[in-house]
């Protein structure tokens, strides 16, 4: 069925008024928030609850660059230590990258990008909210109550046979976290599908909201598996079910197969949405079309494609067959171009653009370059020869930092800095966020730079002490100084954020002159969103009728080719004349 | 250290090619990173809103762009793509004439066999520019064996044999890491790779391992305790002829005149030379002198060794308290010497510094030894 | 999309706010549904493809292993969960008709056969490995080895037990929603009874798990030499 048998002018009487409340006075409440179906108040509950697991995670990276300052004799014991990056692994990824852009923006925008009232299955969403925070509490109960050493990748047979602690109820919260995600990706796959408001074509789509549907892909086909290979390493420390067990003729390395297909495309999971975002603002800020939106679309959908064949380059050196090594090591090689596409399209964009600096294009661009250098080192370690001397080094720390910190915490601060008007109806002040941003670059670099260097040394990453190997001192030092500037970075949008929420300037609807469909309702937006279903007539990132100087040089440029056209015509006219 | 290292040594044949790949990649990372934030900050300075940049007729889409840019990193990734497999089938194809050494992996620790049958713990003793390979296996959780300086490194799983094969290409002493995290002592659980000339390296395999490194003085003392049969009497529990030596060390004895004396080195001394000065409450004069049969070196040693016997609730049978439990040291002391019959003493040894690995070398010897001997 | 025809009036109340229309909801369902599928494959996809590697690691085990399973017992329960199938479509093919005593009446008797596989199952067949200490764990000791592997059958067993046991929880859960389902065409809640749709996505699932189902006999009960 076509979107255009959608009923534009079928409004519902409950929307008929003249001055609809914002979505925050539409009940003050607890109970009115705990129970909501509203995907914008489910977004800002996932925004509070995913910054308490950032701070969380944060907290745990402290302790771990503030031990490697010195290499023996220092903060932690080994045992503290290992469940200290346990934890920072755990909540980072399963509680914050996986959630942070998707839950947060994509409940809050989707529907208003889209021109929908809600999700498609508010009363689902909120189950998802709820099952992502048992989850949590899950795990953060595992970790408080006696913490887990087994690495957030639960390798088989540590976690399942030597490993005491809380293993089982820290999967189980994975786990319920994972249910979360895919009621969440039906939930948008349902809504991208069948929601879209007339005119709003797969083509006009915005492109975060292409990338959080092949996000969403990702997920339903991704996370039953990782859910049901944590499952079995339960049943076998429970029930000793002993699948992967080597002492039953099991195979650990099969856990690691079915483990890294899921957590393999997991990365995308958590940098897909981030790249949506970020074409999202690039174009915004420049005012400009965003430049060749069909590759940026289809490179998403080709990333979560082919995201699905690479896992096995984590397992270059685990035993699997050398030739399998070679298949993989060639596809990895070929996901990178996908991204390579995204950062030159984003780079053309800027051309003869109309380039405001205002915050989250800082950290766009300041995205760019750390994600074009955390893809580019991943080159390292697709290439066969050289990952087996780097592979789980400090070299793969700081790899997958740039991803996933380079790129989607800066990408999530973007996107916060982006949407925070609309979200609060606030703005916050824009020299503070720009410095901040800056900092959050060079506190990022700091850090994680000298890790490349470490790696490359040969220091292991998960190591409590290197007192056997002193030259690694200086680079750790480096990294814990950059690391205290960035933990600075990360603090300081906490508060000026929380300041606008009281006296922050009022936003006005647009303030960014963006042209997603978010943009045309109130900052904040009421509570159903859209009086009546809009009915969408332009290309997205269209900026003609939002910008003056956009106009200008359109006008201009047609007057232009009409006079070419026109002399052109006069010239024929002439020549058929002469005739 | 004066300098910050920026690059491993080559130590294998393995590490030119590595290098160069390595540095070939940086080098096109650090290319195309330049060329995008040059091409980003000029965009920006230029087109910055009020600018009076030409803007007319700005693109949207450019097929021969997104060609260009999609088939030059495609081309230069497959050249990198071949470079690296053909490094790594290299690695993954042993030569037939390779000499092979068997290891194993535990939590947490590294043995590894060589042919002729001498063993090592956490080291590896290899001979110069010849091939060497490793055929590994775990007894518990996946383990890598990982020697950075050889660029080389493949897990040890449990269950299944692996392999890897390096020739070495410089004498000296490279760091040996495990390197897929193992548990609450991971980082603890490595050593040293020696690598000697071809010539010292057959010497030493012939030597049963032995190099000209001493033991320490506990080790030595746990062999003379064992020559001696001190266990015969002296063991776990104290028993009809003798108290046991479990915990003796600064405890206070009762005498059979009911003096008491507290058990410290002179005390220990007079009692191996001349047992009958002062006797134990409750028990006869039985032991030998040993006054003339044991030299005061050897003295020494025992009175390091006994030193190293804990509470008698540790002890069972033959002392075996040297095997340290690594979850007790609450201090980064480390476990590595912990295997069954090779002295474990780490504090005394001349070359190592408290809160430091030690030079396994010795107790690696120690351990060579015993099968040889007996 | 063939609905029935109907009033608009009669779905104000069935139709979310967030939704245009009826149809437009319904699609929604069933893209939903779908895609939950699609997770439900993954998830017991992975299963099989454990089961698939270490049936092809150790083919002359598992096939001594899987004797001891009750060929008869699962032939029943095949009968059953299919029999199942049939009078969910039949619940579904009355919802569209809209005939109220039908579906429950077949609903019942999907909750009904529903119940009868996992009394086959609990009762009979699981008490029945304990027995013959076919149960993985300290107390693993099969009697018919007969030269083959004690850890390849421990493996075997591992397998069994895990994947019917996931695939009866998926059952329970299904006379679950089954039950929900028919309690709202009982109360006559128009959300069920104004349109097939919540009936047919119920009906979805359960097919979903019948399949699942049609794959694991074989693959455990009828291992060929």
């Amino acid at each position: 069925m076509s979107a255009t048998a959608y009923r534009p002018t079928d409004v519902k009487e409950e929307e008929v008024h003249v001055k609809e409340p914002s979505y925050l006075e539409d009940g003050h409440s607890v109970k009115s928030w705990l129970l909501t179906g509203d995907h914008k108040r489910i977004g800002i509950m996932y925004l509070i609850t995913i910054s308490i697991f950032f701070f969380v995670g944060s907290l745990a990276a402290g302790l771990i660059r503030a031990q490697l300052v010195l290499p023996a004799n220092s903060l932690l014991e080994a045992e503290t230590y290992n469940k200290v990056f346990t934890a920072h692994g755990v909540v980072m990824i399963f509680f914050f990258l996986l959630v942070a852009i998707p839950a947060v923006f994509g409940n809050f925008v989707l529907p208003l990008a889209i021109g929908a009232r809600d999700l498609a299955f508010p009363r689902l969403n909120l189950l998802s909210y709820y099952l992502y925070l048992l989850g949590g509490l899950l795990a953060t109960t595992a970790l408080l109550t006696g913490g887990i050493e087994t690495g957030w990748t639960f390798y088989v047979p540590l976690s399942s046979m030597y490993s005491n602690g809380q293993v089982t109820m820290a999967i189980v919260g994975a786990f319920v976290a994972g249910f979360s995600s895919i009621a969440t990706a039906v939930n948008f796959i349902a809504t991208i599908h069948k929601m879209r408001a007339p005119g709003m074509t797969w083509g006009r789509l915005p492109l975060w909201v292409w990338s959080t549907y092949a996000t969403s892909l990702v997920i339903i086909l991704g996370t039953p598996v990782v859910a049901i290979t944590l499952l079995l390493v339960v049943f076998e420390r429970v029930f000793r079910l002993g699948i992967f067990s080597p002492e039953l003729g099991g195979d650990p390395v099969l856990f690691q197969h079915l483990f890294w297909f899921y957590s393999h495309p997991a990365v995308y999971i958590m940098v897909l949405p981030a790249m949506g975002v970020i074409s999202d603002i690039i174009a915004t800020f420049s005012s400009r079309r965003i430049f060749g939106y069909e590759f940026i679309a289809f490179s998403s959908l080709l990333i979560a494609a082919l995201g699905f064949l690479v896992w096995g380059h984590h397992m270059f050196i685990s035993s699997q067959s050398m030739y399998q090594s070679v298949v993989f090591s060639l596809i990895s090689f070929l996901v990178a171009v996908p991204s390579a596409i995204k950062i030159f399209n984003w780079t053309a964009t800027l051309y003869k653009g109309h380039i405001r600096l205002q915050t989250p294009m800082v950290y766009a661009l300041g995205f760019i370059g750390l994600f074009t250098l955390g893809g580019l080192t991943g080159l390292f370690l697709a290439c066969l020869g050289t990952d087996v001397h780097l592979t789980n080094t400090y070299f793969v720390v700081a790899h997958f930092h740039y991803v996933m910190v380079g790129g989607s915490v800066m990408a999530f601060l973007g996107a916060l800095h982006y949407w925070w008007p609309k979200m609060t109806g606030r703005m916050y002040p824009d020299n503070w966020g720009k410095v901040n941003a800056l900092l959050v670059f060079v506190g990022f670099n700091l850090t994680f730079f000298p890790q490349f260097i470490l790696g490359f040394l040969g220091m292991p990453r998960r190591y409590a002490y290197y007192y056997f190997a002193p030259q690694y001192q200086p680079l750790h030092i480096l990294s814990t100084a950059g690391a205290s500037v960035l933990a600075i970075a990360f603090a300081i949008p906490f508060f000026y954020l929380t300041r606008s929420l009281k006296y922050g300037a009022k936003a006005s609807d647009n303030p960014w002159h963006a042209t997603g469909l978010e943009w045309t309702v109130a900052s904040p937006p009421p509570t159903h969103n859209f009086h009546e279903t809009p009915v969408v007539t332009r290309e997205q990132y269209e900026f003609g009728h939002l910008v003056p100087e956009v106009r200008a040089i359109e006008e201009s440029d047609k007057a232009r080719r009409d006079a070419e056209i026109a002399a052109e015509h006069a010239a024929e006219a002439a020549s058929t004349e002469a005739k | 250290m004066g300098t910050v290292p920026i690059a491993p040594e080559q130590a294998s044949n393995f590490a030119y090619w590595h290098d160069l790949i390595f540095y070939t990649l940086s080098a096109l990372t650090a290319v195309f990173t330049i060329l995008v934030g040059v091409l980003v900050i000029s965009f920006v300075i230029k087109y910055k809103k009020g600018s009076n940049a030409d803007r007319s007729n700005p693109p949207h889409e450019s097929k021969i762009m997104e060609f260009t840019w999609i088939v030059i990193p495609t081309g230069l990734g497959l050249v990198m793509f071949f470079a690296g497999a053909k490094l790594f089938l290299d690695m993954r194809t042993p030569p037939a004439n390779a000499m092979e050494v068997y290891v194993i992996g535990k939590q947490w620790m590294w043995h590894s066999q060589h042919s002729n049958g001498v063993r090592e713990n956490n080291t590896l003793h290899v001979p110069l520019g010849k091939p060497v390979k490793l055929t590994m296996i775990s007894q518990d959780v996946i383990h890598a064996f990982y020697i950075p300086e050889f660029r080389t490194q493949y897990h040890v799983v449990p269950g299944r044999y692996t392999q890897q094969w390096f020739v070495p290409t410089r004498v000296g002493r490279y760091q040996l890491f495990c390197n897929v995290y193992c548990g609450t002592q991971h980082s603890e659980m490595g050593g040293y790779v020696y690598v000697m000339p071809p010539d010292d390296f057959e010497k030493w395999l012939e030597n049963g391992g032995d190099t000209v490194k001493p033991m320490s003085l506990e080790q030595s003392g746990q062999k003379v305790y064992n020559r001696l049969g001190c266990n015969n009497c002296h063991g776990a529990k104290s028993n009809m002829r003798a108290p046991s030596l479990a915990g003796i060390y600064q405890s206070k004895r009762r005498m059979t005149d009911n003096s008491v004396a507290v058990a410290d080195e002179a005390y220990l001394r007079e009692s191996i030379l001349r047992p009958y000065n002062r006797v134990n409450y409750g028990y006869e004069k039985q032991m030998p002198e040993y006054a003339g049969t044991v030299t005061e070196e050897e003295v020494l040693q025992l009175i390091s060794y006994m030193k190293t016997l804990g509470g008698a609730g540790d002890v069972e049978g033959a002392p075996k308290t040297l095997e340290m439990d690594p979850r007790k040291g609450s201090s980064p002391v480390p476990p590595t010497s912990s295997t069954v019959g090779a002295a474990g003493a780490i504090s005394a040894q001349s070359n190592a510094t408290p809160g430091q690995r030690p030079d396994q070398n010795s107790v690696g010897a120690l351990a060579a030894q015993a099968p040889s001997k007996n | 999309m063939a609905t029935l025809a109907h009033h608009d009036s009669d779905f104000v109340e069935h139709v979310h706010h967030q939704f245009e229309d009826i149809e437009q909801q319904n699609e929604a369902y069933l893209v939903g549904m779908w895609a939950f599928l699609v997770t439900e494959v993954m998830f017991f996809g992975a299963m099989f493809l454990v089961y698939s590697l270490y049936r092809w690691f150790y083919q002359a085990d598992f096939y001594a292993a899987h004797h001891e399973l009750s060929i008869p017992a699962g032939a029943i329960n095949t009968t059953i969960l299919l029999a199942s199938s049939f009078t969910m479509v039949m619940a579904v093919h009355f919802a569209q008709l809209r005939n109220k005593l039908m579906v429950m009446l077949n609903l019942v008797a999907t909750i009904g056969l529903a119940t009868a596989f996992l009394l086959i199952k609990f009762l009979y067949e699981w008490p029945e490995k304990a027995k013959h200490f076919l149960v993985p764990g300290p107390g693993f000791d099969p009697q018919h080895l007969e030269g083959t592997s004690k850890r390849a059958w421990e493996l075997f067993y591992s397998l069994y037990f895990a994947m019917t046991g996931l695939h009866a929880l998926h059952i329970i859960i299904g006379i679950l929603i089954i039950g929900a389902l028919a309690f709202l065409w009982q109360k006559g809640a128009k959300s069920v009874t104004e349109d097939y749709i919540p009936t047919e996505l119920v009906g979805l699932y359960w097919h979903f798990v019948d399949l699942v189902w049609i794959f694991l006999f074989p693959l455990f009960y009828l291992i060929p030499k």
